[in-house]
């Protein structure tokens, strides 16, 4: 932020519309741009850009709103699917559910905010999507989240982790939508560089989605919500596209500060304003504010915008208009309105006691001129800032080796008799309990399946209609996966997120992406970058589901190195019969035991968690993925699901076959007796069969019959019932797993 | 906020209220079905503020045992209603003590008005906190002892079943119903709690080793002297729908249906 505001209070070079305050020498390198961009700005306006000019442009040619380095990868990702309505671009994907209802739904980062101050940085990413999904004129139903810290036993990861998760309830309590998933990684390499990722989902009629094209010649811009403040100023080009530095604490200032009370009110009228038709586009303001809103409206519509920043309402009376068009914020939304509609506008407004200001209007052409009362401070072409950023390839270069270091060693040995427990009280598998009961995950009355009962939460939706009973969600991403290897870790993270969602009998509709990833103009993160792209694109292609929009963080290092690359995705399934669905807890003494396996899925220890424990190195590279086998894996179980057979289906992921048997148990009540498949245990193999991990396995239980119709992909391997798990020669009391598993709450004291 | 609310109360009520008819609140085909009593028997009025969360909520759940409207928070009239409903939520956001600015609103002037009355009202979470703030109820709401805001289903056990709230109940009868707030912990002074255990005025007790948020006396749940308001942490219209998890929340609409209905007919 200092870059942004110190450097363009200075005196410096003219040449533009006067009024505004023209920058320093060589402002362009502080505010992020590269000589040659600069020289761009120069050809694209053929004078100097003034002072708020240059903001303006540093912003919208910034990382995070050009995704200059990642727009070219991004086009390689299938973006068309038979349930698609609405792809990337807008403000929020769309998928069709049936019976005219649309969910609408993204995921949006808020990293560095977060690692800067974890309360405000969490509550403003969980507002901020909200924003975008009821800017598409979808009332939000659910959020999840998706959150990376270094190890639990560092104390600065435990405060991110805490204030994170207070952040995110505040937001989400307080504005009455539920927050109902999420999963939380804890690694070394997130410890300076934590990650916020927020997903919500909507739910709108189809013919009311709204798109954020500005149209209508003379129609009115109206600026609602919040006053405009400092706060977040150059957030866009100094937080969210530079790395991480020592000096955090001094750009604090940047970080937004969240007002759920006004979001709610904000949300409450634009919702009723599109329910009386009221609005011709809608918009929020996110990074870069209102020059990166406005622009995009007007450039989707193909038309101008005039905005005068003496009509915006201030916080502080002497902001300079460069600060009034980059402030980040929060709690506002751009609308265009017919003016005979004004008046209406301003009714449905007052009674939600939420200001609104007509600030500027649709203008024919093609510029974006931003005026002072009746001086000219800004005069940009629309297409310059949203199309002509230059895009950049990147030089990818795959390293020789794993650039991460092995993780710290926490575990002596994997003698399954204290491998399990230890796993199970692990900061990446304990129960996410003490977590999410911070969240209210049942506001809405929608929520069918809450955390922890199911591998994806499940919304109802209605059983009135023709379309689906009800929609499942899931968001997944494991980093150090990743890290072994980019192409098939993603892979990895696309098919257990649709596996998830196969456990409670929903087919994937569509999937929205978060890529966080480290500095892309390093050849070794522009490698993971790529193949990680790849990667998802090939399963997504497999599995015959579109991503319908997301969001792209780079640049996530520190000095202690780069993140683990940690794609996250968040899939959105349709459930035809809510009440077939199953749980993942085994749920009665008697019902048949069995492992699912896809073909070919055997199981390894390299990248396992059990791995992570013994602080063995990271492998390069992990065993390829038969993406199709799997699918069918992943099919084949939710076919079963959609019959109402099966008393429980769980997804087998970190931790392996024997951590999954373990949450099936303590998420029954139950305990089970298990032969090992295989039959005899091997002492060399016994510790890879338990806690191996690969994609495309479950653990399902329910009467036999019901086990016999998986056919081959299902092997009967044991029986529930008594109070312990019993797993070949070994034993654990379920009080002891229960125990183990509860650990995180020791976080939380 | 605060004189803008009573401007509004004060102008002509130009907008209809929409919220609960509109096309996201969840229909369930079962609503009918469920329901106990005709919709001409009694209608209930369920309060919207600004920062109302759990106000569908709690319309659709009313809408299971009668009709039932959403109340304008700047409406000081409250439409011949039977029965007021206040949600739960964050009612003006609740940055300052919860319910403080809440019970300043027109509605909650009504409110008063129609429960010193007789009428009867069931304050739901912030509808608790604000039936306190606004004296309607003994006792305050303090944050939970553990701080954090607390999600979870939680039994409670009916200790008075001869009331408006929980005839359709025995004394004794556990009820699964969730709970979510902050700021939950029931307190008054040992003089007041007598007085309440006296005349039989604690309704609802959290299970042995239940008690979510530190209340004193495991107290979920208390009634004012006339027994005509009620007030609880737990949120029944949480409890109404089986694939929801619990239907037991619907037990204290269905007594508060029954026994205004009985009233409404004599």
């Amino acid at each position: 932020m200092t870059g942004a505001r110190s450097a363009s209070g200075q005196p410096g070079a003219a040449g533009g519309p006067g009024g505004a305050s023209p920058p320093t020498h060589l402002p362009h390198r502080a505010l992020g741009l590269t000589d040659a961009e600069y020289e761009l700005i120069q050809a694209k306006l053929s004078r100097d850009p003034n002072g708020l000019e240059l903001a303006v442009f540093s912003l919208m040619w910034s990382e995070h709103c050009a995704y200059k380095h990642s727009k070219k990868l991004l086009g390689r990702l299938p973006t068309e699917g038979p349930h698609l309505l609405m792809g990337p671009g807008e403000n929020a994907g769309a998928v069709s559910v049936g019976d005219g209802l649309a969910i609408a739904f993204k995921v949006e980062s808020h990293n560095h905010p977060s690692a800067v101050e974890p309360f405000q940085g969490a509550a403003t990413g969980v507002g901020g999507i909200l924003r975008d999904v009821f800017a598409v004129g979808a009332r939000p139903i659910a959020i999840l989240d998706s959150l990376r810290f270094g190890e639990l036993e560092s104390p600065r990861s435990r405060y991110l982790l805490d204030g994170a998760v207070s952040g995110i309830g505040h937001y989400g309590n307080s504005v009455g939508v539920a927050t109902v998933g999420g999963e939380v990684y804890f690694e070394g390499p997130y410890e300076q560089n934590c990650l916020v990722n927020a997903m919500c989902l909507g739910i709108a009629p189809t013919e009311r989605l709204i798109r954020s094209a500005a149209a209508g010649v003379g129609n009115h811009l109206v600026l609602i919500g919040a006053r405009t403040g400092r706060d977040g100023i150059g957030g866009a080009s100094v937080l969210a596209s530079a790395e991480l530095g020592t000096d955090d604490a001094s750009k604090r200032p940047t970080v937004q500060i969240g007002d759920p009370f006004e979001g709610k009110r904000v949300m409450e009228c634009c919702l009723e304003l599109l329910d009386r038709e009221l609005l011709a586009s809608l918009q929020d303001l996110g990074a870069a504010g209102l020059s990166s809103s406005a622009s995009e409206m007007a450039s989707k519509g193909e038309v101008g915008l005039e905005i005068d920043v003496a009509r915006v309402p201030l916080r502080e009376e002497d902001m300079e208009p460069f600060e009034i068009m980059v402030s980040e914020s929060q709690e506002r939304m751009l609308c265009v309105v017919e003016p005979a509609l004004l008046h209406r506008l301003a009714e449905v407004c007052d009674r939600w006691e939420v200001r609104h200001s007509v600030i500027g209007s649709v203008t024919d052409g093609d510029r974006l001129v931003i005026r002072r009362g009746d001086d000219t401070v800004g005069d940009m072409p629309v297409g310059a800032l949203v199309d002509d950023c230059p895009l950049y390839e990147l030089a990818p270069e795959r390293p020789d080796g794993v650039i991460y270091p092995a993780p710290q060693r926490t575990l002596d040995s994997a003698e399954p008799a204290h491998a399990l427990p230890a796993l199970l009280a692990s900061g990446n598998i304990a129960s996410r309990r003490a977590l999410f009961e911070q969240y209210d995950c049942i506001v809405g009355s929608r929520t069918v399946r809450r955390p922890e009962r199911a591998d994806a939460a499940v919304l109802v939706l209605s059983d009135d209609g023709g379309g689906a009973d009800a929609i499942a969600v899931s968001i997944d991403g494991s980093g150090r996966r990743v890290a072994c290897d980019p192409y098939t870790g993603t892979v990895e993270a696309v098919l257990e997120c649709a596996a998830n969602l196969a456990c409670v009998g929903a087919e994937p509709l569509g999937l929205t992406n978060c890529l966080n990833f480290a500095n892309p103009e390093r050849p070794e993160i522009a490698w993971q970058l790529e193949r990680s792209v790849a990667g998802m694109a090939d399963a997504l292609t497999v599995l015959g589901v579109p991503v319908v929009g997301g969001n792209v963080s780079l640049y996530n290092q520190s000095g202690d190195g780069p993140i683990y690359p940690t794609p996250v995705v968040g899939m959105v399934g349709a459930v035809p019969d809510v009440g077939a669905v199953p749980g993942l807890g085994f749920a009665a003494g008697g019902d048949t035991i069995a492992l699912v396996s896809a073909a070919g899925a055997v199981p390894r220890l390299p990248g396992s968690e059990l791995a992570k424990l013994l602080g063995d190195d990271l492998p390069d590279g992990l065993p390829a993925i038969d993406i199709e086998a799997v699918r069918g894996c992943i099919e084949a179980v939710r076919a079963a699901a959609r019959t109402g057979s099966l008393a429980s289906i769980h997804d087998i992921a970190e931790g392996g076959l024997a951590t999954a048997l373990a949450e099936c148990c303590l998420g029954g009540g139950i305990g089970a007796r298990v032969e090992l498949p295989g039959g005899h245990a091997v002492a060399a193999g016994e510790a890879e069969t338990l806690f191996g991990e690969c994609g495309g396995r479950f653990v399902v239980s329910g009467p036999a019959a019901a086990i016999d119709a998986l056919g081959e992909r299902a092997q009967t391997i044991g029986t529930v019932g008594g109070g312990a798990l019993v797993l070949g020669s070994h034993r654990w009391e379920l009080d002891e797993l229960r125990e183990a598993h509860a650990a995180l709450a020791l976080a939380f004291p | 906020m605060l004189p803008a609310s009573h401007d509004l109360a004060a102008r002509p009520k130009q907008i209809k209220e929409t919220g609960p008819t509109a096309w996201w609140a969840k229909p369930r085909a079962d609503d009918a079905r469920l329901r106990r009593f005709a919709a001409s028997e009694m209608r209930f009025g369920v309060v919207r503020f600004p920062g109302s969360c759990d106000e569908v909520d709690a319309l659709l759940a009313c809408r299971r045992f009668g009709d039932a409207e959403l109340l304008w928070h700047g409406d000081a009239d409250l439409r011949g209603v039977d029965a007021v409903v206040i949600p739960g939520g964050f009612s003006y956001g609740d940055y300052l003590r919860v319910g403080a600015i809440a019970r300043f609103s027109p509605v909650m002037g009504a409110i008063g008005d129609f429960a010193r009355s007789g009428g009867h009202v069931l304050g739901i979470c912030n509808g608790f906190q604000v039936l306190c703030e606004a004296g309607l109820l003994p006792g305050a709401l303090l944050p939970n002892t553990g701080l954090r805001f607390l999600c979870r289903q939680v039994e409670v056990e009916v200790v008075e079943a001869g009331t408006p709230f929980t005839n359709a109940c025995a004394a004794g009868d556990r009820l699964s119903i969730p709970v979510k707030h902050t700021t939950g912990r029931y307190y008054a002074p040992t003089q007041v709690l007598q007085g309440l255990e006296a005349h039989a005025r604690i309704i609802l007790r959290y299970a042995p080793g239940a008690n979510p948020n530190g209340s004193v006396a495991d107290i979920a749940a208390v009634s004012n002297g006339g027994g005509n308001v009620m007030g609880l942490m737990p949120h029944p219209e949480h409890a109404v729908d089986p694939i929801c998890g619990s239907t037991d929340g619907g037990r204290l609409f269905e007594s508060l249906a029954r026994h205004v209905a009985e009233r409404v007919a004599a």
